[in-house]
């Protein structure tokens, strides 16, 4: 498998026939109107041919390793079969040369879609309402904790801390700075778990919001999460759930139940997109009621007849990209919850936390297991 | 995207984090920096960010990062999208935001920019072309007041432009920004598009996202890795550059195809039949449906605004009628401007059509 592959411009021969392009008109030549200045001497992108560029990325893309080609055990990064029903319907010419600014009147399907979703995962995690402005799951934290931010200075306060467990993914603190609020980790106990007693601790008046998965990164449920609700709201602070993955509790338990009050769920992993060998991704966030009026702008809404963008939401937080985020992506996991139903995201879930807790009873003689209780979709090795 | 669709080991493959099994996509991605640094003139180019509007507020905190000051200016000649999602951003960090407006001719004020800009600005943020298709022909003045202020140059630009355009290290501009959706990616109702981001090398530290560079395996061969991962969030985690980890690599691979097939020849041939076009569109309208411009003396690449005599959303549905999208309303984002149209032609619209939308703006108008 191993070879050496040529970089584009080490192919590039000026001398190559470019590919078939219709003609400018000639007397309206950049050369013709526009002052010398402005126009540039030369461009050193490489000229090679179209078979070359096919053949060059072609070999390229054999230099690699995705699901379709085998098992991809990446513990929290599920990387679960990308359905080719999926590719082909967003693939869809009537959705990929859909303009963004194409009047609501006509782009209702494209709105539809956007709002059933927005249900469908407000079904899935217990929230009110969701937005999809958010590009990944990183997106989906910034947006979130802007939104929180947001909501306590209404309420005339500047809390400034963001605790997360020491366990936390690094995109955790990394968007807490970007929001502008300080970190505090706080340490698992020995069973891989936030403590209340522990919690307590770094609980005060400062603190804005606690950011947890749940399962947790190691694949642990946190089985005091009613307990941590109680003692975060008690203080004043705000829940936050990173749903980067679903997949050991979709269908079985809401972080909304749980006392969580604002989500990012990652579309790329839970509900079956493709990676992209790095993205594109989606990290749409779902929030409770009171923080619906806070979400960026526009959100999508049906008036009972039609479905059109709301610009109007009172305190938004503005935007977060433009546009109304990665519809093609959206689009990919609306058919895949939409082809699973009910039963079948359920099933997904069963399927996950059987076979991984499988694997580890298979895996446990031949490894150190830390924390050997029962695990949801995923487990920690070491050796 | 439909172009990498082709190559199924892209699209399901993980982040490369494991280099062993992720050549293929390295060194794409590595392509894609290469031709953007081609097509920009600029030294590095990162992995992708998700899309322009979260690009431009990446590149204004890399800003403040640089200078290590607190304020930003914008020219009003951005996106009115970017200029909210900056605010966003910017207010985030209690960072101030300037705006700039414009003037007579729909260029940034330099004057205005002259009086607003001081050694406690961090960084100015121009767009060429602008929002409402005027090419900006002073970039070299700005220049020049930017950097005596020790402030970052930022320039939003639209790729195919620069088939054609000076490229912006030419004006010395430190940090490029800019939307990829127009190399190849489909409109797809916003998304998913590509943030292009590149800069000078002395700032490669505080570049967001991730980066992918050549390096010499144990073998002594050529291979492609993640590199100066101590920028990144899992890494650095609080203090990182940015907490950007997913970004937008199939459309960068995506946007590296579509330059390679059309190569220097075809992007330049691409941008002239923008050009051409839209200038003959607009000439038209001109000459035979009297219709007035907005900024009628400046220089334009394939976008402008056009005058009608009446509220634009109302002609633009008559004009629907017809089955044509004729443009976009400025009403949508300037509420006193609710005459006024941006028309956008491209190597997409035939000849054939922009007869027809010249045919039918006349029956429009003569119904007025």
């Amino acid at each position: 498998m191993k070879k050496k592959i040529p970089l584009i411009k080490e192919l590039n021969n000026d001398e190559k026939p470019t590919i078939h392009l219709p003609e400018p008109l000639e007397d309206f030549l950049p050369e013709k109107i526009l002052p010398k200045d402005l126009l540039r001497e030369s461009l050193p992108i490489p000229q090679i041919s179209e078979i070359e560029v096919v053949r060059h990325f072609t070999n390229l893309s054999h230099m690699g390793y995705g699901v379709d080609l085998g098992f991809y055990p990446l513990g929290s990064c599920t990387m679960k079969y990308n359905p080719k029903i999926n590719e082909e319907i967003a693939n869809n010419e009537y959705f990929t040369d859909l303009h963004p600014y194409t009047p609501e009147e006509l782009s209702q399907g494209a709105l539809e879609i956007i709002y059933k979703l927005g249900e469908a995962l407000s079904k899935i995690t217990g929230m009110d309402k969701f937005t999809f402005q958010p590009s990944a799951g990183a997106h989906g934290e910034l947006t979130a904790l802007l939104i929180i931010k947001a909501y306590l200075r209404d309420k005339g306060e500047n809390r400034n801390i963001v605790l997360v467990p020491d366990s936390a993914h690094g995109t955790n603190p990394a968007s807490a700075s970007m929001a502008g609020f300080e970190t505090i980790e706080i340490p698992s106990d020995e069973r891989g778990l936030v403590n209340p007693n522990i919690l307590g601790k770094y609980l005060n008046k400062n603190v804005a919001v606690l950011m947890l998965t749940n399962p947790n990164t190691l694949g642990l449920f946190e089985k005091d999460i009613l307990k941590i609700a109680q003692m975060v709201h008690d203080e004043g602070a705000l829940l936050y759930y990173d749903g980067a993955n679903l997949n050991g509790i979709m269908g079985y338990a809401r972080p909304g139940d749980m006392g969580f009050d604002a989500v990012h769920v990652n579309l790329h992993k839970t509900f079956s997109t493709p990676h992209g060998g790095g993205g594109p991704g989606a990290g749409p966030v779902g929030v409770k009621d009171f923080l619906k009026d806070y979400l960026p702008v526009p959100t999508v809404e049906h008036d009972g007849n039609k479905y059109y963008l709301n610009y109007q939401v009172p305190k938004t937080i503005g935007r977060v990209r433009t546009f109304y985020g990665n519809f093609l992506v959206m689009l990919k996991a609306y058919a895949y919850i939409r082809l699973l139903g009910d039963e079948g995201l359920k099933k997904t879930t069963e399927m996950a936390v059987l076979n991984a807790n499988y694997l580890k009873e298979k895996l446990k003689d031949y490894f150190e297991l830390p924390y050997p209780s029962i695990c949801k979709h995923e487990f920690v090795l070491s050796r | 995207m439909k172009l990498v669709s082709l190559f199924p080991t892209f699209y399901t493959a993980y982040t490369p984090y494991q280099p062993e099994i992720s050549q293929g996509v390295l060194q794409s991605i590595f392509e894609y920096q290469s031709l953007i640094c081609d097509l920009t003139g600029m030294e590095v180019a990162n992995a992708s960010l998700y899309e322009a509007g979260s690009g431009i507020a990446e590149a204004a905190l890399m800003s403040v990062r640089i200078t290590g000051k607190k304020e930003v200016i914008a020219s009003s000649g951005l996106n009115p999208e970017y200029i909210s999602v900056l605010k966003t951003y910017l207010q985030a960090q209690n960072i101030e935001l300037k705006i700039i407006p414009l003037d007579e001719k729909g260029e940034t004020d330099v004057d205005f920019l002259e009086k607003n800009i001081s050694p406690k600005t961090s960084g100015v943020i121009i767009q060429n072309p602008n929002f409402f298709g005027v090419i900006e022909t002073k970039l070299k003045d700005i220049e020049e007041l930017i950097h005596k202020n020790n402030a970052l140059f930022i320039l939003s630009i639209y790729p195919i432009s620069l088939g054609i355009l000076k490229p912006p290290s030419e004006y010395n501009v430190d940090i490029v920004v800019g939307e990829g959706q127009s190399l190849g990616i489909p409109l797809g109702f916003g998304g998913p598009y590509l943030g292009i981001l590149a800069t000078k090398k002395e700032f490669i530290r505080q570049i967001p996202g991730r980066i992918v560079g050549e390096t010499i395996d144990l073998e002594g061969e050529r291979g492609f890795v993640n590199t100066l991962q101590t920028r990144e969030q899992h890494i650095r985690r609080a203090k990182a550059t940015s907490n950007i980890c997913t970004n937008e690599a199939l459309s960068a691979i995506s946007a590296a195809v579509y330059m390679a097939i059309l190569g220097k020849k075809g992007i330049k041939k691409i941008a002239e039949v923008c050009f051409s076009r839209a200038h003959y569109l607009r000439e038209r309208m001109q000459k035979e449906v009297n219709l007035e411009i907005t900024y009628p003396n400046s220089h334009f690449f394939n976008e402008f605004v056009i005058k009608i005599p009446e509220n634009s959303e109302n002609f633009l549905k008559k004009l629907e009628e017809k089955k044509i999208l004729g443009g976009i309303p400025l009403s949508k984002f300037y509420k006193d401007r609710d005459k006024e149209i941006l028309v956008a032609v491209t190597e997409r619209n035939s000849l054939e059509e922009l007869e027809y939308y010249i045919k039918s703006l006349k029956e429009v108008l003569k119904k007025n």
